[in-house]
């Protein structure tokens, strides 16, 4: 097996926040088959805080550990505190992550983002209308 | 908890009666087959011996086994060997998109310093069209080279239509048979083949030895020179214990091979016939029929190998995958992409392969663990979300 750590495996074998939400605030979507991990958040935003966050992923054990992660570190935060959630962060909170899935498998916190930009989006387009 | 071993392709146990037969060489019996005295001979007629066993299972002559240190080595050394005694006959090599990486990559050594490599496709199963051999050899090709089955989706290649065709034009045909020699009848006479790999740790002998057959009268270039051991082919002190090994794995495969192919084909079958009634969307991956007797390889849609072997390692069972994700080049099998299947399905690659040691029981096993860690890893795919709103697969 790779060498995880044991935040990672915990995360692996216990995701948190696993699902979808229903008419959600906003939905964010990272990464390609290709490469391995594909990744899918999505937010309910109140008040500039994310409500509740959920995610779906396709793709390794570090894959899964850093979509629960990214949704435990997200959740409640307003969304300019989400947006400062990196990968380093992510993989920090995780106690490391293997060298080579630094990169393929860390995608949690783009989808994140891409879910806060798909919101910000839709409210500005609200508004315009 | 239940411990299941079925990952035999990565490698076989050792048997008690061969590491017994390896001890000596471990101890008392130390001496350099090279060395003309008393500590030497009983080294020397160990390895001379270890010949005759390995020619036996393959049915050549005894002077054409040359040892290596593995499978790897045996096919590097057949790739570049016969292309560099061939050279002054053309540049041209034509291998299978199949082939394990150690014949891959030495084709592609082989097209760094000027040679030309032509790669054959394969159908949907894996499988070599010999016609589409055919039509790739040209007036300088040198060598070609289809491996005898593949270890990723237990496939046989028609190994013997090509030996026709190769045969007829005069050239030097190799196989790589790390996957079968010891495993099913090989016979090189009956292949027809020029050149065969073939190592100990895939039937239950040692890791770290392999042997080249090399038809006699077929001209090889050495990969390693200095002393004068194996014919002067291959150089350097001989790994004398691995290779007594090696030659009692082979005496035994030779003994047992009809038994063993029984107990391997049933589990197999089981397991196929099995997993897919448990598993909805369950792809099998290779020749349904045309296959090894201990392989059963699947791809699961939606999910992804390396959680799948993650999971099934928590439950004591041990197998592999051609994920992109289990690879540390984090690239998918090109096996697996050759055979035509897409990054998606692939990605979900699972790699039963039983040995001696398995049983019934341990099919019925996975039957049990499996499923519900496929249904754990799909609640969480994205793939599988989209498919249940659709109603249709990503294939």
């Amino acid at each position: 097996m790779p060498v995880y750590s044991q935040k990672v495996m915990d995360h692996f074998m216990n995701p948190r926040n696993v699902g979808e939400i229903e008419n959600p605030d906003g939905i964010g979507e990272e990464g390609n088959p290709v490469c391995g991990d594909m990744m899918t958040f999505y937010i309910k935003v109140k008040d500039n805080r994310l409500e509740d966050v959920k995610f779906q992923t396709f793709g390794c054990g570090a894959a899964i550990a850093v979509s629960s992660m990214v949704s435990e570190m997200a959740k409640g935060r307003t969304l300019e505190e989400a947006l400062k959630i990196t990968p380093q962060s992510v993989a920090n909170e995780l106690e490391g992550l293997p060298k080579n899935k630094f990169h393929c498998s860390n995608l949690g916190a783009q989808a994140l983002h891409k879910a806060i930009e798909d919101y910000l989006e839709k409210q500005k387009k609200g508004v315009q209308a | 908890m239940r411990r299941v071993y079925l990952d035999n392709a990565a490698t076989t146990p050792l048997l008690p009666e061969v590491r017994e037969a390896m001890m000596p060489f471990l101890g008392e019996v130390f001496g350099n087959p090279s060395s003309l005295h008393s500590w030497g001979d009983p080294a020397r007629e160990a390895v001379e011996t270890a010949r005759v066993q390995v020619a036996g299972l393959i049915g050549a002559q005894v002077e054409e086994i040359i040892f290596t240190g593995s499978g790897t080595e045996s096919n590097n050394f057949a790739i570049k060997g016969l292309a560099m005694a061939n050279q002054k006959k053309g540049n041209h090599i034509i291998i299978s998109a199949v082939e394990h990486f150690s014949v891959l990559h030495s084709a592609r050594t082989l097209e760094k310093l000027g040679f030309q490599v032509s790669e054959v496709p394969v159908d949907k199963y894996g499988t070599v069209d010999p016609d589409d051999v055919r039509r790739r050899i040209r007036k300088d090709t040198i060598l070609v080279s289809v491996m005898h089955a593949n270890g990723e989706i237990g496939t046989i290649e028609p190994i013997k239509e090509i030996a026709k065709i190769t045969k007829e034009m005069n050239i030097p045909l190799h196989t790589d048979a790390v996957a079968t020699a010891g495993t099913i009848p090989v016979n090189v006479k009956e292949l027809g083949v020029d050149a065969l790999s073939l190592a100990g740790n895939q039937f239950y002998g040692p890791k770290g030895v392999g042997a080249l057959w090399v038809r006699r009268g077929v001209r090889i270039m050495p990969l390693l020179d200095g002393g004068i051991q194996e014919g002067g082919k291959r150089a350097g002190t001989e790994n004398v214990p691995a290779i007594v090994g090696l030659g009692k794995a082979a005496e035994l495969a030779t003994a047992n091979m009809d038994a063993r192919i029984k107990l391997l084909t049933a589990l197999r079958d089981r397991l196929i016939t099995q997993l897919p009634a448990k598993i909805d969307h369950v792809v099998i991956t290779g020749h349904p029929q045309k296959r090894l007797p201990g392989h059963a390889s699947f791809c699961i849609e939606f999910i992804e190998g390396e959680s799948m072997l993650m999971w099934l390692n928590m439950q004591g069972v041990a197998v592999s995958s051609g994920s992109a994700c289990t690879s540390r080049a984090l690239k998918a099998s090109h096996v697996l992409i050759a055979s035509g299947l897409s990054h998606e399905l692939a990605q979900g690659s699972l790699l039963f392969t039983f040995g001696i040691d398995s049983t019934v029981e341990d099919v019925d096993y996975i039957l049990e663990v499996l499923p519900p860690i496929v249904t754990r890893l799909r609640q969480m795919s994205p793939l599988y979300a989209k498919f249940e709103k659709a109603g249709k697969g990503v294939r």
